[in-house]
């Protein structure tokens, strides 16, 4: 059912607390998941807001993602244990007939990558933003998982999930086959389990020259697991932008990040557990690149993009040889 | 085979004619001609290097497994004494045969993937 966006948000404005909404523009084309951007405008004035919401069926149970409902909880409870999120301001519900979808505030600031790690109006607050990370993703692990409807994952659980899909594509890939196998004997003893973001990389955080981080984004992934899953995807080479010197989102240290942690945590992770998920992490990635490729060649998808990122592939290849051959 | 133009003569034609147009495309075209680009210089790439890679490889595989046979072969050969645990991180020569295979894989794929300190 084609659904008009424009139309739809009108009607909202008053739940919204604003007599009007304008401007409203798609910001992302993703296949699974759209973002609007919009003003709403009232006698108090106008405040920015994104509308994110899932055009096709969603299955909660099947899937490996949550719920907008589930990310709209996710949003409100990062908030609550202060870290820095783009505020929930609407739940959408049935009756609103925007189907499955949340607003949140629009937050000003940077995402993409490549401009935070050479951008040079980011350069004083760089150093900041890898202690900043280590006490954000403290914040996000105390969260009391409680209500919120979420799966486990531990390495072996991984391992066995990306193995089968890795197996399914009936390719030879002798690096990641070594890494599977390497990863597997030498999994670390499991911790406790806490929340996990699940996708807090680089790309996903909102940067702003006085903040640093202003907001973590995208919060689809999230999951119960290993704290040191969430500390290592970010320091994964793919996501360093190509400042593979700064093994911290391409802009920091280690010992700052881990440091960072512990000081709002109280939990030191040693570093060899975060380099462990670090090349469990390209191992995913890899696979993941895989899988976008084996959907342009079983004819599911046409666009040029996934045939290209099957060439992703090495890069993560080159990356675990070099995790393997440092010791990990 | 016809000397001139050469394949990767052709391919470059075609990558140029899509820089030339991309700025007059709306947003999401402009995007995909970009990878579209980016795919003419991968092929470009492989034509150029690809088959001394894959001569490469094949010494390297052969001498690590003691085998001879294609690229496509002698890594199915490996893959298949890494899963049994026959051979493993440990074993002398197997990570500095992967690591210069891969290199030269890179080198067509990405040849600006920055992969030190990773």
């Amino acid at each position: 059912m084609e659904v008009d966006i424009s139309e739809g948000l009108q009607a909202l404005a008053p739940k919204l607390g604003f007599a009007t909404v304008a401007e409203v523009q798609r910001l992302s084309a993703g296949a699974s998941m759209e973002t609007w951007a919009f003003v709403a405008e009232g006698p108090q004035g106008r405040r920015e807001m994104i509308l994110r919401r899932r055009p096709g069926p969603f299955d909660e149970e099947a899937a490996r993602s949550t719920s907008l409902a589930t990310e709209a909880a996710l949003i409100t409870a990062a908030q609550a244990a202060g870290a820095p999120v783009a505020p929930l301001v609407w739940l959408c519900q049935p009756e609103d007939g925007l189907g499955e979808a949340h607003i949140t505030v629009r937050i000003a600031g940077e995402t993409l990558g490549r401009k935070i790690v050479t951008d040079p109006r980011f350069e004083a607050i760089r150093p900041e933003l890898a202690g900043q990370c280590g006490r954000i993703l403290a914040q996000i692990h105390s969260i009391p998982p409680g209500t919120i409807p979420l799966k486990s994952a531990d390495a072996i659980g991984e391992l066995d999930r990306y193995e089968t899909l890795y197996r399914s594509f009936g390719t030879e890939r002798p690096i990641l086959e070594l890494a599977f196998q390497h990863l597997r004997k030498h999994a670390p003893e499991p911790m406790p389990e806490v929340l996990l973001h699940g996708d807090f990389r680089n790309g996903n955080l909102i940067i702003n020259e006085t903040d640093g981080v202003a907001a973590v984004l995208d919060w689809e992934l999230s999951h119960l697991g290993d704290p040191a899953e969430d500390l290592s995807w970010l320091c994964v080479n793919s996501w360093r932008f190509g400042v593979s010197s700064k093994p911290v989102g391409g802009f920091g240290d280690y010992q700052d990040l881990l440091d960072g942690y512990a000081a709002a945590s109280g939990i030191e992770i040693p570093l060899s557990r975060v380099r462990y998920w670090q090349a469990l992490g390209s191992l995913k990635w890899g696979v993941m690149c895989l899988l976008m490729y084996s959907s342009y060649a079983s004819g599911v998808t046409t666009s040029v993009e996934r045939p290209m990122i099957g060439r992703r592939v090495s890069e993560t290849e080159i990356d675990l040889v070099n995790l393997l051959e440092a010791g990990l | 085979m016809i000397e001139n133009p050469r394949a990767d003569e052709l391919v470059d034609a075609v990558a140029k004619w899509i820089d030339s147009i991309r700025p007059s495309l709306p947003p999401r075209d402009a995007f995909l001609a970009r990878v579209a680009a980016n795919v003419l210089s991968v092929v470009k790439r492989e034509i150029l290097l690809g088959p001394q890679a894959d001569a490469a490889a094949v010494e390297r595989l052969s001498q690590l497994l003691g085998m001879s046979g294609d690229v496509k072969t002698l890594n199915a050969l490996l893959c298949e004494r890494l899963r049994s645990g026959d051979m493993n991180a440990e074993t002398p020569g197997l990570l500095a045969a992967l690591k210069a295979n891969i290199t030269d894989q890179i080198a067509i794929d990405q040849p600006h993937y920055s992969a030190t300190g990773s």
